[in-house]
């Protein structure tokens, strides 16, 4: 099934792991984003994606570079800055059969692309949207992007006074069916999230706090490896996504699990899924507020909504990729001109309306 | 036939939302319907009710098209304009003037006839909202009475109109019949204007650019579109909708495209792009300042070499500008959309006819060339009714262009997306979902290689450069070649583009019975083909005429051909009107003087008239 011949054991697609791999990432040693890449590799093999039915998009930034470093056997598309939205919602239209990967950073979303972002959610356009959040603009050095928490600072000591952006919060508000937030060096809860986000049938929204190893993991940044570890408060035992028991889980309900993170440090979880509700958009946006006063990063899935009718269901759309109709079913046969040109020969096809402005 | 027989232009000043577009249209059909050619022409604000709009209706038997400025026949109905309106009619011209309406006092060579409307629409309905539509259908009787428009294809254009609502029908037909009534008794006709019957429009349609545009779009085998909304260009894309919910939906209700109203215009031409990356034909169409927001894509349609056909239905900028008015100001700005090096294929499409055939050319040509595709029309082509033949059914298959199949990719040892295999410049592509893995690339609007691979490199990025200016030369065989009437006796070439068409068949008439006998090359492309060099060399002196300040085509076309600069002159015309003969005429002539040509030796017309 694969091109490559490579080692390793083949997962139900009949695909082993280096079929996901991509180039050789270009990013600064230990950046979060390439622990998401990782993440997504694994994910997509244990997901058993054929890697020819994802395409991957992406903005422009840091994070954006990274489809170019996972699923190499995938067509990729990377779009202009902050217009990945409108690219992924074009390439859906064409070909409804694609698994649309999307990739983008803070910047590329809470600022420049915010409109997009927000019009993509609002559409339910199927797209796993993964946004690689520091709080930070790395390629242009450093610079606050719009996610930043009120009172981090920039690594000269400048603090920020403005009020952050929570991608989560907005795609809760405007509808969105599937909102998570993760943490780049969790990545035992970001596989099942992101499995299950490949598994749901609309906008999925994964905010993942990955640390800028070079300009936000400075004491004093809110989204270091250090800040983020004291505050990730779990949502759900890790590996447990519900309502996608149809992906591999390894659990067992009602325990408590440790977790071991990167630097060998470890944090205990609770067990919420008894008491957290992800399927209320009120529970999920005040579960956001009180941890965004208690200071403390919310982790899991905070909101699913399965049911919800994604993008091309709205437009009533024909099962054929529109890519791929051939000509005699997008051409009307020759009566239909004729029958037109008769109307505008009489005047019946055409009635006069006011211009406007 | 007597002067004023079937050669007369007429104008109507009513108020913006009161319905007259309706009265405006059954007057012109059923003059059309009478066998005589017919253009109308709405000079609209940018308002949803209350601002003046007038609407000019040329009735020729020659077939000029082109918007007259003079009127012969001025219907007042606005009191707001009414002095303006009024002393815009010249001696020997006629008033027709809801009696309502105080204006100062008019000279006693115009004819004036004085109409009671409020008497006349008071008995016809109690609903003071309604009598105001309705009113209109008033003057519509008056000038039938008068100008000899049979009744009965009144009757007929009333029923096309607003057939499918009986009850305002039956209320448009009693005004009509009121206000015919009512002149036929109380009127003296003292004016020589007169409709009389020809067959020169039989078998011909009435329609405006872009629903032809969108007909094309259609035709043309369009899948994905999208759009934001913005005047001149959302009837386009009205229009296809319409269309396409129409003929292109299953029996079963679904849908074999899809239209998005994006959330602004670097949105839908975002969109246009993906659909097009991922192989769906798409296009997307606006104006004014929604071209400028599209520029930044347009640049990484042209350098990922992503196929897309983008429409811009001008209007007059720069910023708003006078949205509502016709303009060729995006030319130049369109030809390089986006910054850095960039150059795009731009169709000219000069009359409804090629607004159809373009619109199916510019989807081939995107996808044979794998870049954005613009199509320049503007407010006045776009939004007015123009008389043409039917449209002829594509007889030719559609060009997909060079996208490999997977038994076509499965032969290939390797595959490079950018490599120019054929020496044309236009690699090969793939499109996302294809099964072997080779296929697969990583598209970018960085620097890339011919692998698709990022690179800084120096030599690869201008070989890269390079190549794409290969493929823009290849362009200039696939794009429509020019028009092209050469006069063995003229010194003088006329150049133009797009719906300046029209003026230009007229002024060159005018022209020639002065003594000035032209040639005629109109552009329907950029890139220029070689007709272009030939046409310059061919004259002694060249004038290019054109809607903006600046004569952004003559200076395309004297960077085309710098040893034919200096011979180049500009003709322009930016009021936001469409151009009118008369003034490209008098141009001419100044210039032709002051080069100090030779005696003008008048001539017989070039033709009776343009319809063919």
């Amino acid at each position: 099934m694969s091109g490559t011949a490579a080692e390793g054991p083949r997962n139900l697609a009949g695909f082993t792991k280096a079929d996901y791999e991509g180039g050789k990432t270009t990013l600064c040693p230990g950046c979060g984003h390439n622990a998401i890449t990782g993440g997504i590799i694994q994910a997509a093999f244990e997901a058993g994606l054929e890697p020819h039915r994802v395409a991957k998009l992406s903005g422009i930034g840091c994070s954006s570079k990274t489809p170019a470093y996972f699923l190499g056997h995938a067509h990729g598309c990377n779009a202009v800055h902050g217009r990945m939205p409108s690219v992924a919602t074009g390439v859906h239209l064409a070909n409804r059969e694609l698994l649309l990967i999307g990739v983008s950073g803070d910047g590329d979303t809470a600022s420049i692309g915010l409109g997009q972002f927000c019009h993509l959610v609002r559409r339910n356009v199927p797209v796993v949207y993964i946004i690689e959040n520091n709080g930070v603009y790395g390629l242009t050095k450093g610079q606050f992007s719009a996610t930043a928490d009120v009172g981090s600072t920039m690594k000269n000591g400048r603090p920020n006074a403005l009020m952050p952006i929570d991608c989560c919060a907005i795609a809760i508000e405007l509808g969105c069916g599937f909102v998570a937030r993760s943490f780049s060096g969790d990545q035992k809860q970001l596989r099942p999230l992101l499995k299950a986000a490949f598994a749901h049938r609309g906008t999925a929204v994964l905010d993942v706090v990955s640390p800028c190893v070079t300009f936000a993991d400075h004491e004093g940044s809110t989204k270091s490896y250090a800040a983020v570890k004291q505050s990730d408060t779990p949502l759900h035992e890790i590996d447990f996504v519900p309502y996608f028991e149809d992906i591999h889980v390894d659990y067992a309900p009602g325990t408590t699990r440790e977790v071991e993170l990167p630097d060998g440090s470890h944090i205990v979880l609770k067990k919420l899924a008894e008491d957290y509700d992800p399927t209320s958009r009120a529970r999920a946006l005040m579960t956001l507020e009180e941890a965004r006063t208690e200071r403390r990063l919310v982790t899991g899935l905070l909101y699913v909504e399965p049911e919800k009718p994604a993008f091309d269901r709205d437009l009533g759309l024909v099962d054929t990729p529109l890519a791929r109709l051939p000509l005699e079913q997008v051409r009307p046969p020759r009566r239909v001109l004729e029958e037109i040109m008769e109307g505008f020969r009489t005047g019946r096809g055409q009635v006069a309306a006011e211009g406007g402005g | 036939m007597n002067p004023g027989v079937n050669d007369f232009s007429i104008q109507v000043a009513t108020v913006n939302g009161s319905g007259s577009q309706t009265s405006n249209t059954v007057l012109l059909r059923a003059i059309f319907q009478m066998g005589v050619p017919v253009s109308g022409k709405n000079l609209f604000p940018s308002n949803i009710a209350g601002l003046p709009t007038w609407f000019t209706i040329r009735v020729s038997r020659h077939g000029w098209v082109a918007r007259a400025a003079r009127t012969d026949v001025m219907v007042v109905m606005n009191p707001e304009t009414a002095e303006a309106d009024v002393a815009g009619v010249g001696p020997g011209g006629v008033i027709v003037l809801n009696d309502q309406i105080q204006v100062p006092p008019i000279p006693d060579d115009r004819v004036v006839y004085a109409v009671p409307m409020r008497a006349l629409i008071e008995p016809i309905t109690h609903d003071v909202r309604l009598r105001r539509l309705v009113v209109n259908m008033i003057y519509v009787g008056v000038l039938a009475e008068l100008l000899g428009i049979a009744e009965g294809e009144i009757e007929r254009a009333l029923d096309a109109q607003l057939g499918h609502k009986p009850k305002a029908l039956a209320l448009n037909h009693q005004a009509v019949r009121a206000g015919w009534e009512w002149a036929r008794d109380h009127l003296d006709k003292r004016d020589p204007f007169r409709v009389e019957r020809m067959s020169l429009t039989e078998g011909k349609i009435l329609i405006d650019g872009n629903n032809a545009a969108a007909l094309g779009a259609m035709f043309g085998g369009v899948t994905v579109v999208t759009w934001y909304p913005i005047t001149p260009s959302s009837s386009l894309i009205e229009a296809l909708i319409g269309h396409l919910e129409r003929y292109r939906r299953r029996p079963d209700g679904r849908a074999n495209y899809a239209v998005v109203q994006a959330e602004d215009e670097i949105a839908a031409i975002g969109m246009a792009l993906g659909a097009g990356w991922a192989g769906a034909r798409s296009m997307t169409s606006t104006s004014g300042p929604g071209i400028s927001l599209m520029a930044e894509f347009a640049g990484y349609g042209y350098y990922a070499e992503i196929p897309a056909v983008v429409w811009d239905i001008q209007r007059v900028g720069p910023s708003t500008g006078l949205p509502t008015r016709t303009s060729q100001g995006d030319l130049a700005f369109v030809h390089q959309l986006s910054h850095g090096d960039t150059r795009h294929p731009v169709l000219l499409p000069s009359s409804v006819e090629e607004c159809y055939d373009f619109a199916m050319r510019a989807f081939d040509l995107a996808e044979r060339l794998q870049t954005p595709v613009f199509v320049l029309s503007d407010l006045d082509l776009g939004m007015n009714n123009w008389m043409s033949d039917p449209f002829p059914y594509p007889e030719r298959p559609w060009d997909r262009g060079k996208v490999l199949t997977e038994a076509e990719l499965a032969k290939l040892a390797t595959f490079e997306r950018y490599r120019d295999v054929d020496g044309d410049g236009i690699p090969y592509r793939t499109l996302p979902g294809v099964r072997d893995p080779k296929g697969a690339y990583f598209t970018r609007g960085s620097g890339h290689d011919e692998a698709a691979r990022y690179t800084e490199s120096p030599e690869v990025y201008a070989r890269v450069m390079d190549r794409l200016a290969r493929k823009f030369e290849t362009a200039r065989a696939l794009v429509p070649a020019p028009l092209v009437e050469d006069d063995d006796q003229a010194e003088v070439g006329l150049i133009t583009f797009g719906s300046n068409h029209w003026a230009l068949l007229e002024s060159r008439d005018q022209l020639q019975t002065e003594g000035v006998r032209t040639g005629y090359l109109l552009l329907r492309a950029l890139p220029f083909t070689e007709h272009l060099g030939r046409f310059l060399a061919r004259y002694r002196r060249i004038y290019v005429v054109e809607q903006n300040r600046d004569g952004q085509m003559a200076a395309l076309v004297r960077l085309e051909s710098p040893a034919d600069a200096a011979r180049v002159g500009s003709i322009r015309c930016y009021t936001g009107l469409p151009v009118d003969p008369r003034h490209i005429t008098d141009e001419v002539l100044r210039e032709e003087r002051a080069a100090g040509a030779g005696a003008a030796r008048p001539a017989p017309p070039i033709r009776e008239g343009v319809v063919r």
